[in-house]
């Protein structure tokens, strides 16, 4: 059984006039990293709701098909329940953040769900140790960077000990160095085998790390496979999605008749595919 | 013109934000404000209409110091869309958020609705005028935001993290429509983290770290100052990346390649093709 899996799953915001998702059937299976892309407005952060229940239990409306995580309908779940099971990440930390200390911010999740006080501050070093927190401890979240900010939401949230991280452009306010820092930091976790559904535009930062990439467009799942094959499409450019410019030159190149054996999706890569082309 | 003189300023009289900036800009000018988390950017914006104020030093715009005039009044000249448009959005629908600051601002209902529904169109916005803000996503609010300050079409525009949430099309017609407003004599300002946006639309870039400014001049320059780099957390931008990377090894491909251009006819000749 997949750990997530959309069946021909819609939904419509109350007062919203079009669905924000059409018909989706998505699978998603333990260990994937997977990024979702798509233009603005075309459903992604829906999607990231969906997981967790937010969508249809808090954001109400109209709703067809089926969202099963790790066995649960998210129709019956709460969204407490399904907290356990998968857990959000959002763009602005500082709305993320409610109490007024790190220890206590990762802390507050597990213990409304009433976990042991021991095993609560057994998590609480843990995540401190594991996200590089030790010297925050003291700080008041709005005395720290928005990088700084987003590693204590996303201890916050795992500290729920969620089967799978769903973050929805968790980069975007932060500057290049921090937004590196996080997605090498989700890199790591998916590679302890934390499941990873990752919403990002510029995929130049995240596509050399997922198994997977989604293109959605107007509520839809448009295009669905390993980041080369989906990035070298020309769906990309119809419906305005950037790709990295490495994989941009691989495509320019195709079309003077110069093919390289791979697909580069950084410029490291790119320099090593040219040095082999070369070689022979 | 802009000009800061020695810009201090600390929130609530104990953060310190600003320590000593001073910068000139130029009537039709494209600057491009970089730095880390936490630098003084956003600071350094809010002073330009008056939102913050100094704690020492002078905001001067055209001779005449900027504590003299009120918010409002330097709204008309200097236009800024905030980071979060949460924070700036509140009316009902998108259409009454955009004609809200042109009523403010006296324009007829006729000229109100025409500019309303123009800058709609150029932002892409057309089909959502009688939607509810709070109902679009993240990066069509980021528009609408940007709309109700654009319609006023103000000479100074500062727009804080404008590409954030925005696909590649999106970013392209922003930087379209900025450069249209800049030929038509409009200064235009952005505080961003988007090295691309930057390198590609604006010339001039001001780099920043704990709230002062650590370089100013040509892009280009300031931008491949690998000192600026590190003390402004940014990275470089994946074609500048992979230029280094193929001159490691090909050192006829030139170090510094901003165009993708270039970088296409460097390999292709590395390939020795055509």
């Amino acid at each position: 059984m997949s750990l997530i899996e959309f069946a021909d799953f819609s939904f419509k915001y109350l007062g919203a006039d079009s669905l924000a998702l059409r018909k989706v059937d998505l699978k998603i299976e333990e260990g994937e990293y997977v990024v979702i892309t798509g233009p603005s407005g075309c459903g992604k952060t829906t999607l990231c709701r969906a997981i967790n229940g937010l969508v249809p239990q808090f954001h109400r409306g109209y709703i067809a098909g089926n969202v099963i995580v790790d066995g649960k309908n998210t129709r019956e779940s709460s969204v407490a329940e399904l907290a356990q099971i998968a857990g959000l990440v959002f763009q602005q930390p500082e709305n993320q953040l409610v109490t007024l200390n790190v220890e206590r911010e990762i802390a507050f999740g597990p213990e409304n769900l009433g976990v042991a006080p021991e095993e609560v501050r057994r998590r609480v070093e843990e995540l401190i140790d594991m996200l590089d927190l030790d010297h925050l401890r003291d700080k008041h979240p709005h005395e720290m960077s928005g990088g700084e900010q987003q590693r204590v939401a996303m201890a916050a949230t795992l500290a729920l000990k969620p089967k799978v991280l769903v973050a929805d452009e968790p980069t975007s306010n932060l500057d290049p160095k921090s937004a590196e820092a996080i997605l090498n930091l989700i890199a790591e976790l998916n590679k302890r085998d934390m499941t990873v559904v990752l919403v990002e535009h510029r995929l130049d930062l995240v596509s050399k790390d997922a198994s997977r990439v989604v293109l959605m467009d107007k509520g839809r799942l448009i295009a669905d496979g390993a980041p080369r094959d989906v990035l070298t499409s020309d769906l990309c450019q119809e419906i305005g999605v950037g790709i990295p410019k490495a994989t941009q030159l691989y495509k320019r190149l195709k079309k003077r008749g110069i093919t390289l054996d791979t697909v580069p999706l950084t410029g490291a890569e790119l320099a090593a595919i040219v040095q082999e082309v070369k070689r022979r | 013109m802009i000009l800061l003189e020695d810009v201090h300023f600390a929130y609530d009289g104990l953060y310190t934000a600003l320590q000593g900036v001073s910068l000139q800009i130029d009537d039709g000018e494209r600057i491009a404000v970089m730095g880390s988390n936490g630098a003084g950017k956003t600071t350094l914006v809010k002073h330009l209409n008056g939102l913050l104020r100094p704690d020492r030093g002078r905001v001067i715009l055209d001779g005449v110091d900027t504590k003299h005039y009120s918010v409002a009044e330097l709204s008309r000249e200097i236009g800024l869309v905030m980071q979060n448009p949460d924070h700036q959005l509140f009316l009902e629908t998108v259409e009454r958020e955009i004609l809200f600051s042109l009523d403010n601002l006296g324009y007829s209902k006729e000229e109100s609705k025409e500019r309303c529904m123009r800058t709609l169109n150029d932002l892409g916005l057309e089909g959502l005028a009688e939607r509810s803000p709070f109902t679009l996503s993240g990066g069509e609010r980021k528009r609408v935001a940007l709309a109700s300050v654009l319609a006023t079409e103000p000479r100074v525009l500062s727009l804080d993290e404008p590409t954030i949430g925005q696909d590649a099309r999106q970013k392209d017609k922003l930087a379209s429509m900025l450069s249209e407003l800049n030929e038509k004599g409009k200064t235009v300002l952005v505080v961003t983290h988007d090295i691309e946006f930057v390198i590609e639309n604006f010339p001039r870039t001001v780099a920043m770290a704990d709230g002062r400014i650590v370089a100013d001049g040509p892009t280009n320059s300031v931008l491949s100052n690998t000192e600026v780099i590190e003390k402004c957390s940014l990275t470089r931008p994946q074609l500048t990346d992979a230029a280094m990377c193929l001159h490691a090894i090909f050192s006829d491909v030139p170090q510094r390649i901003t165009l993708l251009d270039d970088l296409e006819e460097a390999v292709v000749n590395v390939l020795g093709g055509t």
